[in-house]
């Protein structure tokens, strides 16, 4: 696809997102509507709040005006940035959300490109030697990923490497009293991240490994492949740039597509390694019945997946040329 | 898709044998069915002879945090004292309970969608087809975590959440497969026959798209039951009836004391998880015999 295409595309695909991007809005309106009890105080959360504080509430999303009036009140806050403000934590929730947001990035990229690096190359394995013994390894492999709680597998690791064996910490992103900066504290906030960010990956890396296998085999029977062989090019060349680039596009749509599976499985892993994430102040906000914060995350998530997948199909219509939109 | 000759031929001059036997074969000859559905006839079992099998889960006593084998306990006991096993086996009313009737309900939820989509046509199927969009966008955990603790974590609410949030794919296949059919001859002849629009889906077109939605639902129930275990474990879950992923909450307190806390319940759910993967895996290559040389 040519860039003025590519353009054009992503401008459509950016239209056809806002929509989605909206209907996530108005169902966390419809959940506050919905929810047993006064909205004012969904809105405010059950931590005890000044009733002035409610009040004010109540006249800035008038929640004694028509739904549709209220709808479009609560929108407009939204989008001036104003995702509420929590009274179990005397913060903005924004602020919140934004303290939080590195730990869980680091937690969640890391994750993810070793999901992508080890499930490709699995799955690069598994296609090659293809019905013998470690194909029939991989793919039991990927069924256990699909089956597997990953929030068991976090607390599997921590009963084996953090208690039995002692090798890793369990809870936390750094030490307390140790080193936070240069090289030691790099080296030191690693030793925390090992075992949540392999947990956090399993599921994803089965999912990729799984779809990278298929792929390549659909593609190794196809004649470019034939007539690569032909003219004589060396086997590894015929995998990792005639078949893998071809294979390339559908793996990377999964990759891009279930990032919700990293997010989702970033709360639960976060609750088990108390890392100081996002995921974690899901829990605590869900503990504390503090409504603002969680319908925050809840449209911060969405809106992530809603952007994820439009990226997706941008870098899926830039690498497959076959790839036409109407 | 293109089969090979000989597979054809062989096919074609096989002997007649009865459909329910060749099922039955093609689905055994599947890598761990057998496992698979022995594992899920005992858990069924189990959940379902609970007051046999097990003894009381929700009494505790004096023996708390007791290792496997020890007091007369087979695998242990909590914090409270509570029986690990009579919780597992009670657990598994729960789980699969959960599971099951989320399944079924977006099974029904996405053949009525399905098939009004594919039926109607125009800008309702346009609509319908937005919505499904919609929900498959949406991330189910998230939501589901945020629904159950504005609305309450109540057994059939949750069964409700779950499959509200499952039934777009069976919806998509029911619908696709109306459209390809609609106009095919078998489909014609019924209207001609003066078949009704209801008839006719229920009884010309559901038959052919059964294989693919069976196979669906069995890999929806493992979805329904993993997700329930999350919400369980986030402290979600009935608090009146406990489940594998509560078990796993009250497990993560006490990972330095008690390691069969956590290790029974997640065993349970993971090789349940993976018995209904199987099963739907070897469902297909059972329902699908064309399909199985591809993989």
């Amino acid at each position: 696809m040519r860039a003025g295409e590519l353009a054009l595309f992503a401008a459509k695909r950016l239209l056809l997102a806002i929509p989605l991007l909206l209907a996530v809005a108005v169902v966390n309106f419809g959940l506050v509507q919905l929810a047993p009890g006064d909205p004012a105080l969904i809105l405010v959360g059950d931590y005890p709040a000044p009733p002035e504080y409610v009040e004010q509430v109540r006249a800035d999303f008038g929640l004694d005006r028509p739904i549709p009036e209220q709808l479009a009140r609560y929108l407009w806050q939204l989008a001036q940035g104003n995702l509420g403000y929590s009274f179990a934590n005397r913060q903005p929730v924004l602020d919140l959300v934004l303290d939080r947001l590195g730990a869980t990035l680091k937690l969640t990229l890391t994750a993810l490109t070793f999901a992508a690096v080890v499930g490709v190359l699995l799955g690069v394995l598994a296609a090659i030697y293809r019905g013998t013994r470690i194909d029939g390894g991989v793919q039991a492999f990927t069924l256990a990923g699909y089956s597997v709680p990953e929030f068991w597998l976090g607390q599997l690791l921590i009963l084996l490497f953090a208690i039995h064996l002692g090798w890793l910490p369990s809870q936390g992103a750094q030490s307390l009293r140790g080193p936070t900066e240069g090289l030691a504290g790099f080296l030191d906030s690693l030793r925390y991240l090992v075992l949540p960010a392999f947990a956090l990956s399993f599921r994803y890396l089965a999912l990729i490994a799984r779809m990278t296998r298929a792929s390549l085999l659909e593609v190794v029977n196809a004649d470019f492949i034939l007539a690569a062989r032909a003219r004589g090019a060396s086997e590894a060349s015929v995998l990792f740039v005639h078949a893998l680039k071809n294979a390339a596009p559908p793996v990377i749509t999964v990759i891009g597509y279930n990032l919700g599976f990293i997010l989702a499985g970033a709360a639960l892993i976060e609750t088990v390694f108390g890392w100081p994430g996002i995921g974690r102040l899901l829990f605590d906000s869900i503990t504390r019945r503090d409504y603002p914060v969680m319908t925050a995350i809840l449209l911060l998530v969405a809106a992530t997946v809603v952007v994820a997948n439009l990226v997706t199909d941008i870098v899926h219509a830039r690498l497959d040329p076959r790839v036409t939109y109407k | 898709m293109s089969q090979r000759p000989t597979a054809l031929l062989r096919e074609g001059l096989a002997p007649e044998r009865h459909p329910f036997r060749a099922f039955t074969e093609r689905f055994f000859r599947a890598r761990g069915a057998k496992l698979a559905t022995a594992f899920l006839l005992f858990v069924f079992g189990c959940a379902l002879f609970a007051p046999l099998v097990a003894g009381d889960p929700f009494t505790g006593g004096p023996d708390a945090l007791l290792p496997p084998l020890t007091g007369g306990y087979l695998l242990g006991t909590d914090h409270l004292g509570r029986d690990l096993w009579s919780q597992l086996v009670y657990g598994a009313r729960i789980s699969l309970t959960v599971g099951v009737l989320a399944a079924l309900s977006a099974l029904v939820i996405g053949v009525v969608v399905g098939a009004v989509s594919g039926y109607v046509g125009g800008w309702v199927d346009a609509i319908l087809m937005r919505v499904a969009e919609f929900f498959q966008t949406l991330p189910r955990f998230v939501v589901a975590l945020i629904v159950v603790a504005i609305f309450g974590a109540d057994l059939w609410k949750t069964i409700l959440i779950l499959a509200l949030l499952s039934w777009p794919q069976t919806a998509r296949v029911v619908r696709t497969s109306y459209v390809s059919l609609k106009d095919a001859a078998f489909v014609d002849a019924a209207r001609v026959g003066g078949m009704g629009s209801v008839a006719i889906v229920v009884k010309e077109i559901l038959p052919n798209v059964a294989a693919p939605i069976i196979v669906i639902t069995s890999l929806d129930v493992a979805t329904a039951i993993l997700l329930e275990a999350g919400l369980g474990f986030f402290g979600l879950g009935d608090p009146n009836n406990p489940s594998w992923g509560s078990m796993l909450n009250e497990a993560q307190q006490y990972l330095r004391v008690a390691w069969w806390m956590s290790v029974f319940p997640g065993l349970a759910i993971a090789l349940t998880v993976q018995s209904f993967n199987v099963l739907g895996d070897a469902l297909n290559d059972a329902m699908n015999p064309r399909l199985r040389d591809r993989s």
